[in-house]
């Protein structure tokens, strides 16, 4: 029964997947293509190129697409594979549904006590710093390209960063205008 | 004010009252939204609650921000949709928390299965692949921006400004799991409160109510 496997494996890609949407990718990689042989390598990468460019949290658009793709892959309709889509997506978001539940009431209520405040004093500084290698391993040839590669885009690109950056500092411009605007750069000049 | 003074203030208001104001329905289309724009991983949300949950409808505080994003990180699962369950947890309850992760997560599945269905040759679209180029850069911007405001929030000076700038090193330089850097702050953050309720130093003690104080302060309106 292709949806309790694929609600069993999403599961456990959703309990264990500690450290974001790339690392949770190499465990779907391993449970779906290794492992239950739903599809190739080849149609693996495609969901994942697809997953990171449209919009959502990464480990939500690979869920949704690899749970369609492994029903139709195995000889269901499409009516069946939106259903595997529906199952993988719940089952990957269930387990922190209720992990993070159960926190939220517990630091609720001990959001006072003193251990519970230095504790927090020390992690709010490390969140920044969190922030920053976020936007630091961004900064990628494949974000920007290079000088070397293409020095259309590299300086097209480092515009843009410093655009939006004082577009959102100075200006207040918001985060959604301005990705719409930056698109629009895109298309017209690249 | 001593770590006592503290247990005894704890005592007085035992549970912080539901923040008012959010429809279930307003956490829906605002999750959706959200939602709808995160391109490029998790912390591409963070910008965006910044300006709709923090900014605008005044949901939460920075501060929350902050610990929420914390406790996110430190949790199996997706981190943005983490931040939605909690965020519509601590407005509304369970209702509130399956508002805000089914328009979360809604987007998303929307549009993957439209693009299964539908448009398969998605990612060799020449005109979607040229508007992300325009995009990627704006995104990784749209990331550096909000930690400047966040380290204001943070409080971060001269006493503890190593701590973000070791985490980010050995994320950045070392590929050490955000998850560990998480652990190890938290704990010296809890060793630090330790030492100072143990050895009743004047300094470090002044320095460390200082700041509980200001997040009670923090905390007050939202009562």
């Amino acid at each position: 029964m292709i949806y309790l496997q694929l609600f069993y494996t999403f599961f456990l890609i959703g309990l264990f997947g500690f450290g974001g949407g790339y690392a949770m990718i190499s465990m779907i990689q391993g449970e779906v293509v290794t492992n239950h042989h739903w599809m190739s390598m080849g149609e693996f990468t495609d969901i994942v190129a697809v997953s990171q460019m449209t919009p959502g949290p990464i480990g939500i658009n690979s869920a949704t697409y690899v749970g369609y793709t492994a029903v139709v892959n195995t000889g269901g309709p499409h009516w069946m594979g939106i259903l595997g889509s529906v199952t993988a997506t719940f089952a990957v978001v269930l387990p922190s549904f209720i992990l993070m539940i159960i926190i939220s009431k517990f630091l609720m209520q001990y959001k006072h006590h003193p251990a519970v405040e230095h504790v927090f004093l020390g992690l709010r500084p490390a969140v920044v710093g969190l922030l920053a290698a976020a936007s630091l391993l961004l900064m990628t040839p494949e974000n920007f390209s290079t000088p070397s590669e293409s020095p259309w885009q590299f300086w097209i690109s480092v515009a843009i960063f410093v655009g939006t950056l004082i577009a959102c500092q100075v200006y207040k411009l918001s985060p959604i205008r301005t990705l719409l605007f930056c698109a629009l750069v895109g298309i017209l000049l690249f | 004010m001593t770590p006592t003074d503290i247990k005894q203030a704890t005592l007085q208001q035992p549970l912080p009252p539901k923040t008012g104001g959010a429809a279930g329905g307003s956490l829906f289309t605002t999750f959706f939204h959200i939602g709808l724009f995160t391109i490029g991983g998790g912390y591409a949300m963070i910008p965006l609650i910044e300006a709709k949950v923090v900014d605008e409808k005044q949901w939460i505080t920075r501060e929350d921000l902050l610990d929420l994003m914390a406790v996110a990180q430190s949790c199996p699962g997706i981190f943005a949709v983490n931040i939605a369950i909690f965020i519509g947890y601590k407005l509304r309850g369970l209702p509130g928390a399956l508002l805000s992760t089914l328009g979360c997560i809604l987007p998303s599945f929307l549009i993957i299965l439209a693009i299964a269905l539908f448009f398969r040759q998605f990612q060799d679209n020449p005109w979607v692949a040229r508007a992300f180029r325009g995009i990627r850069p704006c995104v990784v911007a749209l990331i550096a921006a909000p930690t400047f405001k966040m380290a204001q929030t943070a409080k971060i000076g001269w006493t503890n400004v190593w701590i973000p700038v070791l985490g980010a090193f050995l994320i950045w330089m070392f590929g050490v799991s955000p998850i560990w850097v998480i652990v190890a702050a938290g704990l010296g953050g809890y060793l630090y409160g330790r030492l100072i309720s143990l050895n009743p130093d004047p300094s470090p003690e002044a320095k460390g109510s200082n700041n509980t104080q200001d997040s009670f302060q923090d905390s007050k309106p939202q009562q």
